[in-house]
């Protein structure tokens, strides 16, 4: 069934149709809708879920991860203050290796104030133990909820799906809501292995040293390795059943490309357009979607860039003292493998608007200069 | 006489806690009284070191170690969990130190307690942060040595007054009680297991580490406690029906109970007055509340 629909409500409908059982949220602009418009479907009895009005968003996620030891799939959302709040949780979710799903807005990190686009706020918890997607649309919102459950119950990681402000939280599209009997069969119950269970009393994260620790931390990360193949089977099944295909990383036109850009959320979108009006210039240039970023594609990004002749990469996020966090990533996994030019660019941090015509302008920057720059900010103004 | 203590054994013996703690005991009645379907939440805490490392266990019942500030939530979340799986008759206990509830802790305590969820919140008090070495809690009482405040700058200002807080909430049910009353806390956690919507329980939990006394003494200072008025044994129905369940005939001197503490060797006789005096105070307004 099609719908007109703001991205907050693909992923309220995602969750819904993922039949989550327990949602504990706290408000924040501009996730509000997310959790109003869930608010109304667990009162209106159209998902069978309990909903947990919690005092902070540090709560909203210990109450998740309670839910979830006990094995009920659990959901939140949030967005910058709200995520960073969690922090300490965000650790002990994935540590205790349990499949929640949350939705992040990307929104800007105070002070000042803002509430508009800026990834800093999810890319700051990389190193948590999440699955990290970043979506373009609202069907992608949407499709990786039921993708996030799907991958999170089988490599028992937790997923967060992060999108831009506004840009897409508040911009309305057309999405297809697949039928819930397809979903059902997509994405059965949620049935661990090991759970809090009063006839099998276990003690959950007891005093653990050097003897456990260290495996415990060896096995998080085989999960995630193994979750790059699971992501990608499991967005396989996912297009059987919808016709939609998600990967790792999503390539736009770049086969025969000399250079590749190399972007993620609404800009990825944006990106397209100026790569097909660059094309129509006669300028060879592609564009490389990192849709996934824990775990890292590498193998997946090599396949795409290995005989490009450069690389630019517009980060809307910055690790202050160095550069944009996508870049270095980049840069990283082409050490060692292949020696191509990496061009970095930092663009549209609090929400600036990123057009059509800048991303052109570093386009043609990045084409016109060789040596690759440490880093470049597209249109500061001082 | 009926015996109210149960008789069978949850914990086990071959757990972590020092001789003479108080805060082992706490937990030994609780599990008799929830029983097996029981699961329980714990914070950051003695508590989290006692019950063992990785892989042991001496609670036999699912417990989910948990940050420090999240042992209420982390239960609401346990309950909410279990009731849409249809497993609503498993008690969900959290069961933190004193630096877990007054202090970090109180906003998720006040969250859990407002929306009245349906769990039993036990803090055992050993009125400092023991697990990190014994540093000052806001449930230190006035007069008391601490690592973070030295003999001189002991703590200055009274203990804050926990049960109040969760009574202003009108939650249904609220209690004090001491490990060295074992029928009295049995019973109030009896009500409390039987009682739906949120439950708080501060029991008194001495600990011969942190007050520096001989561990013999833990039962015999638990009885003090009380019988001095210093923490007066009582349950609040609902926040606004008070009713004492130990009563003192004849309390006794406060000396009594601070003579066999090193926390307080320091006090001279005007700050034992001072304190006598506050106790007094204290004793006296709440008295009016009893029904
Ligand atoms: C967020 C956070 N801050 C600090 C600590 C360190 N810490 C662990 S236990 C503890 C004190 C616990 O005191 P209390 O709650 O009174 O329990 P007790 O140790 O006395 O049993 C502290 C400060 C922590 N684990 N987490
Ligand atoms: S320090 Fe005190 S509370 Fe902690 S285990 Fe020892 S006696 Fe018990
Ligand atoms: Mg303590």
């Amino acid at each position: 069934m099609k719908k007109t629909m703001m991205g907050n409500y693909a992923a309220s409908w995602g969750a819904q149709l993922a039949r989550v059982q327990v949602i504990a949220a706290y408000p924040i602009t501009p996730q509000t809708l997310i959790v109003e418009k869930l608010s109304d479907i667990v009162a209106d009895g159209e998902l069978d879920a309990k909903f947990i009005k919690v005092e902070s968003e540090h709560s909203a996620m210990a109450a998740c991860i309670g839910a979830s030891a006990t094995g009920a799939r659990a959901y939140t959302a949030t967005s910058a203050q709200g995520l960073a709040l969690m922090h300490e949780m965000l650790h002990w979710a994935g540590l205790a290796r349990l499949p929640i799903v949350m939705t992040n807005v990307n929104r800007a990190m105070a002070p000042g104030w803002s509430i508009w686009a800026d990834q800093n706020d999810s890319l700051s918890q990389r190193d948590t133990g999440w699955m990290q997607i970043y979506a373009s649309s609202a069907q992608e919102i949407l499709d990786s909820t039921l993708i996030g459950y799907k991958v999170s119950e089988k490599v028992l990681l937790p997923t967060l799906i992060s999108f831009d402000a506004f840009f897409l939280s508040h911009t309305m599209e057309v999405v297809d809501m697949p039928e819930i009997e397809l979903i059902d069969k997509y994405l059965p119950p949620y049935k661990p292995d090991y759970k809090m269970d009063v006839n099998d009393p276990r003690s959950f994260g007891a005093l653990t040293d050097e003897q456990y620790y260290y495996e415990f931390r060896y096995k998080m990360q085989k999960a995630m390795d193994e979750a790059v193949d699971i992501i990608k089977e499991a967005g396989k099944e996912y297009e059987k059943i919808t016709g939609r295909a998600y990967g790792l990383v999503h390539p736009y036109r770049c086969e025969d490309a000399d250079m590749i850009l190399v972007t993620s959320g609404t800009i990825a979108d944006t990106t397209n357009v100026a790569v097909d009006e660059l094309r129509a210039e006669g300028k060879k240039v592609g564009n490389l979607r990192i849709r996934v970023i824990r775990p890292y594609p590498k193998k997946e990004i090599l396949e795409v860039v290995k005989g490009v002749k450069k690389l630019a990469v517009i980060d809307r996020n910055i690790s202050p003292g160095y550069s944009g966090i996508f870049s270095q990533e980049l840069k990283s996994a082409l050490y060692n493998e292949v020696d191509i030019p990496v061009r970095s660019y930092i663009a549209g941090l609090g929400g600036r608007d990123v057009k059509i015509e800048d991303i052109k302008d570093m386009a043609n920057d990045a084409l016109k200069n060789d040596a690759p720059n440490d880093l470049i900010w597209k249109g500061v103004k001082i | 006489m009926r015996l109210t203590i149960p008789e069978h054994e949850i914990m086990t013996p071959g757990h972590l806690a020092c001789q003479g703690c108080g805060g082992s005991l706490a937990m030994r009645y609780a599990l008799k009284v929830f029983g097996k379907d029981t699961m329980l939440s714990i914070p950051a805490c003695c508590w989290a070191v006692i019950d063992g490392p990785f892989p042991y266990t001496a609670v036999n019942v699912p417990l989910f170690h948990t940050a420090f500030e999240t042992a209420a939530i982390m239960a609401s979340g346990i309950k909410a969990g279990l009731m849409v799986q249809g497993k609503d008759t498993t008690n969900v206990v959290a069961f933190a130190g004193d630096g877990g509830t007054f202090d970090i802790g109180i906003q998720a305590i006040s969250g859990a307690a407002e929306r009245n969820d349906d769990v039993t919140y036990i803090v055992y008090d050993n009125e400092a942060y023991m697990n990190t070495g014994i540093q000052r809690s806001s449930a230190t009482p006035h007069g008391a040595w601490t690592t973070t405040t030295p003999v001189k700058h002991y703590k200055k200002g009274p203990k804050k007054n926990m049960a109040e807080i969760m009574a202003a909430h009108r939650i249904p049910y609220t209690a004090t009680a001491s490990v060295g009353y074992p029928e009295d806390f049995c019973k109030k956690l009896e009500k409390a297991k039987n009682t739906k919507g949120f439950k708080f329980i501060h029991v008194l939990a001495p600990c011969p580490t942190g007050w520096k006394y001989d561990p013999r003494y833990t039962i015999k200072l638990a009885k003090l406690a009380v019988q001095t008025n210093y923490f007066p044994l009582y349950e609040i129905i609902d926040g606004i029906h008070y009713k004492q369940t130990i009563k003192v005939k004849e309390r006794k001197p406060l000396k009594e109970y601070l003579k066999y503490q090193g926390r307080f060797k320091h006090l001279l006789e005007d700050e034992v007055q001072f304190l006598q005096d506050f106790i007094d105070e204290n004793y006296g307004l709440l008295s009016m509340k009893f029904e």
